[in-house]
């Protein structure tokens, strides 16, 4: 067992990547994430990894779907307007089902926007910015120790779905420093293992088998709807097992929160000071984005008054607290932007406002 | 009886959908041929991007990775990461590599990147149907300038072999054409060289091969053929303008 | 007796014509009548005792629709 060090975020997320057996990364420098890029730099060739400061984060998408395709354990990371950029290479990186794991330290947008935390990444992580029907599997941490412990486990799910799965962290997880345990680290594949591994990838034939071709392209229709439709059962599979979610103090409470990442650990306090007002607050704490845990929504009692959506953002979440709340309560938006953030006193005192209590 | 020509193992028996006449028959045969005959057609991975040649994967004979528009020089960075002892190559049109491409061309032949980028210059957006690109000639009439290339509109068509030959990680830059059977013979001299340098370790490999495409530019293949060598030949000058030493 | 022998894939033949504008000897020409199954006219070789062998049709060929041998002492007269 490894013992507990004091880190920074984003090299603790890089370290456990390595830790998960990943070998290439494909960076560009974007703030807050760029002690990630630079630790992949100085480390990864120590582990007989391969680090590229690409282009642009257009090209870095693309180094990733490359590397990935030719059965290399991929991790990439970037900002909100980087990912932005990346859209069209998650497209193509989920209709050629290549395994990924991307790392979005999100901050303040939209446009160029701050460099501050920001959780207004929301739909362009679990709706999609890229073209078509696929989906990334989005998991968000709360503490550095959650996304670390993470790691080894969305490296997992993305080779045995063929699929990206996105740790969607934010600013202040990436540069804030705490206590960690890092996790053990597993041997990366060997390069003359990968064709029996994964019997898809582009190793060259060696003459002795068909050629391998990863491709998006099908311009027959009735080819292009079969394969969507076999991508869909993958899918449909990932909404009954990846599910992740927290639920703290729901049983008589009279306002529940809905927040993830760091704004969860906030709403937490939260919580304590409404508790201290003598008001029953509870929290429903999403870890996955997408598939998201509708069904959490199920337990909070019919007696509950009001359901918040606490958010770094202009109101994205609440969609789907909306959705898991099925009209059976009221919600509302407790929100700051542009790279505020909320107080535990400014979140009491929404639930306040709202239950109409003072 | 000696066989004196017979289409190389490295072309799929698939009979392809491009046009009657398309230079791209010539030039996949070309690249297989120049794998083939080396025995790296078993080492060989392949990046076709958008256009016409995105099909290229239905008749190369090697694994092939679809591409998004430009981005086949990163694909392959990425590729020659994990697979650094394979043959690994781009095949590209001038929409894809001198338009939306730049910026990721430029950059693998900055970092010197280990794989050989076949470039199809035919002046011309062919898969979208004839329109203007950054290599058709002024004057040329396309679907986006029907009153033919003006160069205050959309500047000088670009020579990307000149370009990229200015980069020191750019070790051998050619360029070659299909339009007589010793052109032809010439573009796979190329090629091959091309394949030995990145088999040699020595960094990126370019050829660039003026082609044709009677469809977009109304001429039947013939024509175009003598099109190319009026037109095209003189505005972009054949020739090889680096090699490094050790394959002189 | 020719040199040069060709074979011609008349299936995969797009009638292109780019055979027939490299052949040295001018023998190669679209057939007359015959259609093959994609609607194209195929190109056959009108006079195969000239064929020199050179190759330059199957060269030009974006199809691979052309194969050419040379004749060895000791063929058969008609192979």
């Amino acid at each position: 067992m490894s013992e507990k060090v004091l880190m920074k975020g984003n090299e603790a997320f890089a370290e456990a990547a390595i830790r998960s057996g990943c070998r290439y990364y494909f960076g560009y420098p974007i703030t807050p994430q760029n002690e990630i890029t630079e630790y992949m730099s100085r480390e990864l060739e120590k582990v007989g990894g391969s680090f590229v400061q690409a282009e642009s984060e257009v090209a870095a998408i693309n180094m990733a779907y490359g590397a990935g395709a030719a059965g290399g354990k991929v991790f990439i990371s970037s900002s909100s307007p980087g990912i932005a950029l990346m859209q069209e290479g998650f497209s193509f990186i989920c209709s050629t089902e290549i395994p990924l794991v991307i790392l979005n330290v999100s901050r303040g947008g939209p446009g160029v926007g701050t460099i501050q935390p920001g959780q207004a990444d929301y739909y362009q992580a679990t709706r999609g910015g890229g073209n078509g029907d696929y989906h990334l599997f989005v998991y968000a941490p709360s503490s550095i120790q959650e996304a670390v412990d993470m790691m080894p486990k969305a490296f997992k799910i993305a080779e045995e779905y063929r699929n990206p799965v996105m740790i969607l962290a934010d600013g202040m997880l990436g540069q804030m420093m705490e206590p960690v345990i890092l996790p053990e680290p597993v041997p990366a594949i060997k390069q003359e293992d990968i064709p029996k591994a994964k019997p898809w990838a582009l190793t060259g034939t060696n003459e002795a088998r068909p050629h391998n071709v990863i491709r998006s392209l099908y311009l027959v229709a009735e080819e292009l709807e079969a394969r969507i439709l076999e991508l869909d059962k993958k899918y449909q599979r990932a909404r009954k097992e990846l599910v992740e979610y927290e639920a703290i103090n729901l049983e008589n409470a009279e306002v529940v929160f809905v927040a993830y990442g760091s704004t969860a650990r906030i709403t937490e306090e939260a919580i304590d000071l409404l508790a201290e007002a003598g008001i029953n607050a509870g929290m429903i704490r999403p870890i996955s984005l997408w598939p998201y845990p509708y069904e959490a929504f199920d337990k909070i009692p019919s007696s509950t008054k009001a359901v918040i959506s606490v958010e770094l953002s202009r109101g994205q979440m609440i969609d789907d607290v909306k959705i898991g709340c099925c009209g059976r309560f009221p919600v509302s938006l407790c929100s700051r932007v542009g790279g505020m953030l909320l107080t535990p006193q400014e979140i009491a005192a929404d639930a306040k406002k709202v239950l109409g209590v003072e | 009886m000696k066989t004196v020509f017979e289409l190389t193992k490295g072309i799929l028996p698939e009979e392809t959908t491009y046009c009657p006449g398309c230079t791209h028959g010539i030039a996949h045969r070309l690249v297989m041929e120049a794998l083939d005959e080396e025995g790296l057609l078993g080492k060989a991975i392949g990046v076709a991007p958008i256009g016409c040649s995105i099909l290229a994967h239905r008749y190369m004979n090697v694994d092939m990775c679809e591409s998004a528009h430009g981005r086949a020089p990163a694909i392959a960075t990425g590729i020659r990461r994990v697979q650094p002892d394979k043959i690994i190559f781009t095949y590209q049109g001038d929409g894809d590599l001198a338009s939306i491409g730049t910026g990721e061309i430029v950059q693998a032949a900055h970092r010197g990147e280990k794989f050989t980028t076949i470039f199809i210059n035919n002046a011309i957006y062919g898969m979208t149907g004839g329109q203007m690109a950054p290599t058709s000639l002024v004057g040329q009439k396309t679907t986006t300038s029907i009153e033919g290339r003006k160069k205050e509109l959309s500047g000088m068509p670009i020579r990307m072999a000149e370009l990229l030959a200015t980069i020191d990680g750019a070790v051998f830059v050619e360029r070659v054409a299909l339009d007589t059977p010793a052109n032809v013979r010439k573009a796979k001299r190329a090629i091959k060289k091309a394949f030995l340098v990145q088999q040699k370790g020595l960094g990126f490999s370019f050829v660039e091969i003026l082609s044709t495409c009677p469809t977009n530019w109304g001429y039947n293949p013939v024509k175009s053929l003598e099109w190319l060598k009026e037109n095209m030949i003189p505005y972009y000058p054949l020739g090889n303008l680096k090699t490094p030493k050790e394959v002189e | 007796m020719a040199k040069g022998l060709v074979k011609f894939d008349e299936e995969r033949c797009k009638g292109c014509e780019l055979c027939v504008s490299v052949c040295p000897v001018k023998i190669i020409a679209l057939h007359e009548t015959k259609i093959n199954s994609k609607g194209f006219r195929p190109a056959c070789v009108l006079e195969a005792d000239k064929c020199i062998g050179c190759a330059n049709c199957a060269i030009m060929c974006p199809d691979g629709a052309i194969s050419v041998f040379m004749r060895e002492e000791g063929d058969e007269a008609d192979e």
